[in-house]
């Protein structure tokens, strides 16, 4: 059954493209970023109204930006380019064909048609109904039936994805088990079908309700469904970015896996114990029994927080074994003062991984946990939050990855390398302050999702503290600051695709060549003999866990002086 | 690079591990154990758990009941919000109406007394967000969440609406007193 496609070897990575996927991976790519952009744009519409002394959209045009900025940034951004990546770490790493392109042009078109026809509902201005869509607010039919169809569309993505790596398996382009980033991928691709599912589950019956067919949804069932979308595709976020970690490490610095069973065993936690998370959600929520709570944001006792804190460890710590086995063994950090800090695709890798690790990661448990919920449920606090792990966790480290892409898959060099070294640093750096004067208001008690501070002076409004006012400003500026690194990266991509000095792309063959299997290294022969091979990163795991503790038990103790509740 | 290329052996499973993995596994297992634990320890000791007591209940009927408890321990009106201000017994049963722009009506507890505060919502999912406090419960409509309260200072407090419940929803705010 073989089909006529071609293969290119790119003569700067090594990496082969098969013709077919990549168009693919380019179409998904590209329309990510486009909805980055727009996206984005909304963003200084939200930063600008959240900043007090600013204030500058009219109320219904901003809850109406913020639905669009949400569904731009959350589900359209992220899983275009999560399509792009899947089909990349089945696709180019296992060098083989992708299968039934077709199928995925028509997964593509389904998306591109959902996502517009969901923007769409939101300009006309009839769903301004925030990303969650909560029963029984409703918006248009058409606001459902556009997220609907995109999630259909992406569903069909994930089982090219399998296909994919069937036809690997069968023409035998690789020996063994897969690599350890394509094994994330799958981790990611089968979080993804659960969630959308999920979505599906859901979304379908509201559209009907929607339109008359159905009479109700009941709003609890609805909270709890959704739920297992709204966070759960969150964790294909994860997934995805953990794996394009690993690839980095790999790609920058030569970096093997530390160990590939460990590696490996926490992605497979993932799959078991990542989409309890949801349940996270609901902790505030009537109806629901404590040990149901318990279990769930536990992720059955923190078996998903194990396998993040165990990728928080591995990732940098196998970036350390391959510095030291250059030569950098000086003292505990040489390894990580000589890294590539010059090199975009490095620096947004690394920033994102602290960042992930400290703000996103620390928060997210500290707000998971059953009783301390009830101390930032609804606060801005839970932006703050995910801004850390999506923003500074995925978006942050696909920016990077596309600086790899840029001259690798779109042949093309990358227009003012400057801007392009500049831009981690800008956009993460403020989203680190964003992200943390954002849990400070929270902690101050200012609600998401919310127009005025001030109650458009009605009787009897509460009075926010001046901290708040000021944490809020301080958001603004940040989020501003935020933006501006953003727009640097839409700059930067989208003028070297138009503009950049094109590169040679590797001649095309009409036959794959075989992946080989990875050569055994020192760190290899190292396995087993008990040494402590990347100490600096050790280092930095317990500065983690001192702050990780520490910030966990000042939310008990600042609980215990509350009102009492039972 | 061999993250991108498949394992050197064959059964990536027996990999041995490193000590700083080894290390780090254990210590961060026993963390999340601990951080397990502490919720249920809390259910034991602490003082700061939320109320799992709901009932099903519709806007009629939460609103009756309501209508009743603010006809028995009504006091005065509230000069600030015009709002009835219901001061019940220690013990007693009261009910929040929230509804689309609007908290109803105004309580007024004392110090260290225990309550039952009745919560839902006529239409939409709506936010109690007890400032300065800062405790946030979710208000879903069609279920009554009944949660035990003792206020331990005293002071006037806000209730704000943290869940976006439509165009009106940045003035939806409430107020409750603390003898």
């Amino acid at each position: 059954m073989a089909k006529a496609t071609s293969y290119r070897t790119c003569p700067v990575s090594g990496l082969q493209f098969e013709v077919q996927a990549e168009g693919l991976i380019r179409a998904n790519a590209v329309t990510a970023v486009v909805f980055l952009m727009i996206g984005g744009i909304l963003a200084l519409g939200v930063a600008l109204t959240r900043w007090p002394a600013v204030h500058w959209l009219p109320a219904d045009t901003f809850y109406q930006v913020l639905t669009a900025h949400g569904l731009d940034m959350l589900i359209f951004w992220m899983i275009f380019f999560e399509i792009a990546v899947l089909y990349f770490c089945a696709s180019t790493l296992l060098r083989c064909r992708i299968a039934t392109p077709k199928l995925a042009w028509l997964a593509y078109a389904l998306m591109l048609v959902g996502a517009i026809m969901n923007n769409y509902a939101v300009y006309r201005g009839g769903s301004s109904v925030m990303m969650t869509s909560y029963v029984p607010m409703m918006a248009e039919p058409s606001f459902y039936l556009g997220l609907i169809l995109f999630a259909v569309g992406a569903l069909i993505g994930c089982f090219v994805f399998f296909g994919t790596l069937v036809v690997a398996k069968r023409d035998k382009t690789y020996e063994g088990s897969v690599p350890l980033v394509t094994f994330g991928a799958i981790t990611a691709a089968i979080i993804a079908v659960f969630t959308l599912v999920s979505g599906a589950i859901i979304l379908v019956p509201t559209w009907l309700l929607s339109i008359g067919v159905v009479d109700h949804v009941d709003p609890l069932v609805y909270r709890t469904i959704w739920w297992a979308l709204g966070h759960s595709s969150q964790q294909i976020n994860v997934a995805a970015h953990i794996s394009v970690w690993y690839l980095v490490a790999a790609v920058v610095f030569g970096a093997k896996p530390m160990s590939e069973r460990v590696s490996r065993m926490s992605f497979l936690l993932y799959i078991l114990f990542l989409q309890l998370a949801s349940a996270h959600h609901l902790l505030a929520d009537p109806g629901l029994s404590t040990s149901w709570k318990i279990v769930n944001t536990s992720y059955f006792m923190y078996f998903a927080v194990l396998a993040s804190m165990i990728h928080g460890l591995t990732v940098p710590g196998a970036m350390e074994v391959a510095q030291r086995q250059k030569g950098y063994v000086r003292g505990l950090f040489e390894w990580l003062r000589r890294a590539p800090w010059g090199n975009p695709v490095f620096s947004g890798v690394f920033i994102s991984i602290i960042g992930f690790g400290f703000l996103g990661g620390i928060s997210g448990v500290m707000m998971g946990t059953e009783q301390l919920n009830m101390l930032i449920h609804n606060t801005i606090y839970v932006p703050g939050h995910f801004h850390a792990t999506v923003v500074i966790g995925t978006t942050l480290t696909f920016m990077a990855l596309t600086y790899y892409l840029i001259p690798v898959l779109f042949k093309r060099e990358v227009i003012n390398p400057g801007l392009a070294k500049l831009q981690p640093y800008l956009f993460g750096l403020s989203m680190y302050f964003f992200c943390l004067v954002m849990m400070g208001a929270g902690t101050l008690g200012v609600s998401r999702r919310h127009w005025d501070m001030a109650f458009m002076g009605m009787p009897g409004a509460y009075e926010w503290p001046g901290a708040a006012y000021l944490m809020m400003g301080l958001v603004g500026i940040s989020a501003v600051a935020a933006i501006v690194g953003g727009g640097i990266y839409i700059y930067v991509t989208v003028g070297s695709l138009l503009w950049g000095k094109k590169l040679p792309g590797g001649e095309p063959s009409a036959s794959f060549t075989p992946v080989p299997r990875a050569a055994p290294t020192l760190a290899a022969q190292s396995y087993g003999s008990l040494g402590f091979a990347a100490p600096g990163t050790f280092v930095l795991a317990m500065v983690f866990l001192v702050a990780f503790v520490l910030y966990y038990f000042i939310n008990w103790k600042y609980l215990s002086t509350l009102w009492g509740l039972s | 690079m061999s993250a991108i290329l498949p394992p050197t052996e064959q059964l990536w499973w027996k990999h041995p591990l490193d000590r700083v993995e080894g290390t780090w596994i254990a210590i961060a297992f026993v963390w999340c154990l601990i951080m397990f634990f502490m919720m249920i320890y809390w259910h034991a000791v602490g003082r700061q758990n939320l109320s799992t007591v709901t009932y099903k209940t519709t806007p009629e009927q939460f609103l009756e009941k309501a209508q009743a408890a603010v006809d028995k321990y009504t006091v005065r009106t509230d000069e600030v919000t015009g709002n009835p201000v219901v001061a019940p017994p220690e013990g007693a049963d009261v009910y929040l109406v929230s509804r689309l722009w609007s908290f109803w009506p105004v309580f007024e507890f004392e110090k260290d007394k225990t309550y039952r505060l009745h919560l839902t919502s006529m239409d939409y999912n709506h936010g109690f967000s007890l400032q300065p406090t800062n405790l946030n419960i979710q208000l879903v409509p069609g279920y009554e969440h009944v949660v035990t309260i003792t206020p331990n200072q005293s002071g006037t407090f806000s209730i704000v609406c943290n869940e976006f419940c439509g165009i009106g929803h940045h003035t939806m705010v409430g107020r409750l007193y603390v003898k």
